[in-house]
């Protein structure tokens, strides 16, 4: 029954074709008519969101209301198989809960051999129920957020390519197939970045998304070939076991052990958006909202997470990588948090809050907490998923308004959208009782007790949650709470999203508040059943943790709770002192301390910085290559070739006398000699 | 009998002669002849070699060689026609404007 | 006798080409042709290729010979149109390598044995019918190919309108 795991991808593929072949020969073809219909009538169409004339048989036609079906219902049938699977892998008892589905062979080269295969085991499982059900709700959510679009069919088509991908991605069953999903969604996320391509920050911030993320897969490119060379495979179910014998028989060694997991933890910085390769992801926020949730939020920018775990047993064997990955995250999560401060692009806020709590997932990583890492990316799809879809529907009703200063009251306006928002927001917050609080205080309790952790961490982590709660509620106090700020135009057209909109914003609030459930820990009366489902993924690893070096106590673990909760209260507080109580403070506050507002709402002049030392230079050397390398050398070569080969034409353009008797002659000799040759040679 | 030999030194030098006459005149239709004369030292060595073989090779490709030989006279002289209906000469010598 | 046979058809062989190369009129190096082709003929008879003898006088001599004849008679090229045979650098050059040719030619064949090996007949209408309608069949028919792109060829281009 496990054989029809192949559908998962193969459904969301499906949709490709149908919404490609819709796309190519139905929408395009209108689109050009449009254009030139256009054209002829001098209009000019400025608005690229497409709230432009909206009577053209374009968005009349019946493709689209086939794209509203096919989009999603695949997603959707794919979510259904997938469920199906998972649910008979539960049924086997915990230890053989693998499964291998090989379909093809895809390389052979000798001894190397890679099969297209999948490979269903716990941790691919919450992966593949993540990915095709939040992944579903947003494709339902797309059909009225991009109803007004002109390229309704190319975004469906791109939309559920990445589901594929990103199947192919979690499904994989060896490095290498791992990296071409790892390549397919950065694609996808490229095309959708970049899917109002008219806009030029639409199409530079895809680019950049692109070009960021290549330098991380250079690393985790190169991280696959040192652990090939070292293992001598890229299978999964062969790799782990084999590394283990090699490190148990001293053959691997801890230099060899961190140096690929560095590597591929390279990779994980690009496509996970973490120091120094996380600033395409708030950029990336030019894309669609439905993108952003999907892509940047919930699936895509959690692959590096994902892998990570997957590769659990040669990170547990280098406790060099371990520090440098809990570091890392932990400083992007701090460092990402106070970024979001100071932001006032709704969607912007959300991306700094997305890479700060990647660096949530990391750090658990790097403290060797697997598992809450994976937690935490489940709840986290759940909750920021919700949080963008919401900004989504505000940006919907306020015709592409996004800057939370010019909002306002907006709760009695759209209260569904406000009610599903805030439930998000506690979420996040880590409010006793949502999801965040489960997962973010597994993490942090395990930063604090795990042998690998360590109250650095565990501050770092605190002080993240502070800030995150800071930010998120000032987010709200600003956008839903007060008097509104709206422009009186804007007041007459906000407005309740549709139900196709508001359905998606209430299954997913649903799952931020119930999603936390599954996992909640022992110390408080639950058994933390995620984990245990999880465990038989991360036992071999298991056995490199060395043993606690103390025990901690109950009592501490709870006090710690307590303290975040605390810590997140206070969070709360302050964001409603600033901004509800005396909103005048926060601008006493920025001139107070000038130097400190300027640096934090210029994002760190990260960008600025980069642009200094990576993209200048290069730049300058582009064009020192161009002016001299290019046109002295290497047309200085092409032309001396062409120049060489006509001055030798002309010379030897004589031969060609136009008389039968020379070319006769000149055959013969040849065939004198020739036979000359035969003869004495 | 005659010795192999003298069959091939016969046909060589009729190759020679034939050979001779193509590179040194200009009447189109005397070296179409000449290229003739080359052709026969050809079969004569090929019957020669193919007798003193034991194998009708030797023949079959004189007779291959023959065929090829009619086509050729056939396509030749109707291009030695067509060059003299259109330029009134025969000489090859004249025919020279495919040059540098 | 053979021997005898083969000296006096070699050498009218021999002197026909060069009468064929050297005559200023078309005509006489046709005649000369003729008589070339007719030694050859005798001396594959002497070899007993008697198949080939026989095609040579007919497909040669009476075919190919006749329409060099037509053509002459057709052109009927003027006395003064006669090209005038003026040596040129290349046609000299062409004439020693010619020389050169024919000594290796010669080097060549006086390599090979005194006697034939095989007193087999292998060139008797039986044996080279038997060779031509089983292992070369495939080229024999190709030949009727070729024939016919030289009769379309010949058409085409003798055409009067080009």
């Amino acid at each position: 029954m496990l054989r029809i795991l192949w559908l998962v991808p193969a459904l969301p593929l499906l949709g490709v074709i149908i919404n490609g072949i819709l796309a190519l020969f139905f929408e395009r073809p209108l689109l050009l008519r449009k254009y030139y219909e256009d054209l002829e009538k001098g209009v000019h169409e400025e608005d690229s969101h497409g709230h432009g004339a909206e009577d053209h048989p374009l968005f009349h036609h019946w493709y689209r209301q086939l794209v509203s079906i096919t989009g999603p219902s695949v997603v959707g049938a794919a979510f259904f198989v997938a469920l199906v699977c998972v649910l008979i892998l539960v049924k086997r008892p915990p230890h053989e809960r693998v499964f291998q589905l090989d379909l093809f062979t895809w390389i052979q080269s000798g001894e190397f051999r890679t099969a297209f295969s999948l490979y269903l085991d716990p941790l691919s499982s919450v992966m593949i129920l993540v990915v095709t059900g939040v992944g579903f709700l947003i494709h339902v959510y797309s059909v009225g957020y991009m109803a007004h679009e002109k390229g309704y069919a190319r975004y469906f088509v791109y939309l559920n390519l990445f589901t594929f991908a990103m199947l192919v991605l979690v499904l994989a069953s060896n490095y290498l197939l791992l990296f071409v999903g790892w390549e397919a969604v950065g694609l996808c996320s490229y095309l959708l970045i970049g899917y109002w391509y008219e806009k030029k920050s639409a199409s530079d911030a895809g680019k950049k998304a692109f070009i960021v993320n290549r330098v991380g897969d250079f690393g985790f490119a190169l991280g696959m070939f040192l652990l090939f060379w070292t293992v001598g495979s890229l299978n999964f179910s062969e790799v782990f076991p084999k590394a283990l014998e090699m490190w148990e028989a001293g053959t691997l060694t801890p230099a060899v052990a961190t140096a690929i997991t560095l590597l591929l933890f390279v990779g994980a910085t690009g496509k996970s958006a973490q120091i120094p390769l996380y600033v395409w992801l708030p950029d990336a926020m030019e894309g669609p909202t439905p993108v952003s949730a999907l892509i940047h939020a919930a699936t895509m920018v959690t692959a590096g997470v994902y892998m990570v775990a997957r590769s659990n047993v040669l990170y547990l064997m280098s406790p060099t990588t371990l520090t440098v990955v809990a570091v890392i995250g932990g400083a992007t999560a701090l460092f990402a948090a106070t970024i979001g401060v100071a932001q006032n692009d709704m969607k912007r806020v959300l991306a700094y809050s997305t890479v700060s709590q990647l660096g949530y997932m990391f750090l658990a990583c790097g403290v060797g907490a697997f598992t809450a890492g994976i937690f935490h990316l489940m709840t986290h799809a759940f909750f920021k998923a919700l949080l963008f879809l919401g900004s989504g529907s505000v940006m919907h009703a306020l015709a592409g308004e996004l800057d939370i200063r010019k909002m306002g009251g907006l709760k009695k306006y759209m209260p569904v959208t406000f009610w599903t928002f805030f439930l998000a927001t506690l979420a996040i917050s880590g409010i006793p009782g949502f999801s965040g609080f489960f997962s973010k205080d597994e993490i942090l309790w395990r930063a604090f007790s795990s042998p690998f952790g360590g109250k650095v961490f565990w501050l770092l982590g605190t002080v993240a949650a502070f800030v995150t709660a800071f930010y998120m509620f000032r987010m709200v106090f600003l956008a839903f709470f007060g008097e509104t700020r709206l422009s009186p135009e804007l007041k007459e057209h906000v407005h309740e999203s549709p139900k196709v909109m508001t359905v998606p914003l209430m299954i997913l609030a649903v799952l931020s508040v119930v999603g936390g459930f599954v996992g909640i820990p022992p110390i408080l009366g639950g058994s933390n059943r995620f984990e245990h489902f999880l465990e038989p993924v991360f036992e071999k690893g298991a056995e490199l943790v060395p043993a606690a070096p103390h025990h901690f106590s109950h009592s501490l673990e709870l006090g710690l709770m307590v303290l975040a909760v605390l810590v997140a209260a206070a969070g709360i507080y302050l964001a409603y002192h600033f901004y509800m109580k005396k909103p005048e403070l926060p601008g006493k506050v920025a001139e107070k301390y000038p130097v400190l507002y300027d640096v934090v709402a210029n994002k760190y002049y990260v960008d600025e910085i980069y642009h200094a030392i990576v993209v200048y230079p290069v730049y300058r050397f582009s064009v020192f290559l161009w002016e001299v390398f290019d046109v002295l050398v290497v047309d200085g070569i092409v032309n001396g070739v062409g120049r060489v080969l006509l001055g030798t034409g002309q010379a030897v353009r004589r031969l060609q006398t136009g008389v039968v008797h020379t070319y006769a002659v000149s055959l013969l000799i040849g065939a004198v000699i020739l036979v000359g040759y035969l003869i004495f040679g | 009998m005659v010795p192999e030999s003298y069959y091939l030194v016969l046909s060589g030098i009729m190759f020679a002669v034939g050979v001779v006459g193509v590179v040194s005149r200009r009447n189109a239709l005397i070296i179409l002849m000449s290229i003739e004369i080359m052709l026969n030292a050809v079969n004569l060595a090929f019957v020669a070699a193919g007798s003193y073989l034991g194998d009708p090779a030797g023949n079959v490709f004189a007779f291959m060689v023959m065929t090829v030989a009619a086509a050729e006279a056939a396509v030749g002289l109707a291009i030695v026609i067509a060059i003299f209906r259109h330029r009134e000469t025969v000489d090859v010598s004249e025919l020279k404007e495919l040059k540098f | 006798m053979e021997r005898i046979l083969f000296f006096i058809f070699g050498f009218v062989a021999v002197f026909g080409s060069i009468m064929v190369v050297s005559r200023r009129h078309p005509i006489s190096s046709v005649m000369y042709l003729l008589l070339t082709l007719f030694s050859v003929a005798a001396l594959f008879v002497l070899r007993k290729s008697h198949f080939i003898a026989a095609i040579q006088i007919i497909v040669y001599a009476g075919a190919v010979v006749v329409l060099i004849v037509f053509v002459i008679m057709l052109l009927n090229v003027a006395e003064s149109k006669i090209p005038v045979e003026r040596p040129t650098l290349a046609q000299g050059v062409g004439v020693v390598a010619a020389g050169l040719l024919m000594l290796e030619g010669a080097l060549v064949g006086s390599r090979y044995g005194a006697q034939i090996e095989k007193a087999v007949d292998v060139g008797t209408v039986e044996a080279v019918g038997k060779a031509l309608f089983t292992s070369y069949l495939l080229p024999f028919e190709i030949t009727s190919l070729l024939l016919l792109a030289a009769i379309v060829g010949s058409i085409v281009l003798a055409r009067k309108k080009f």
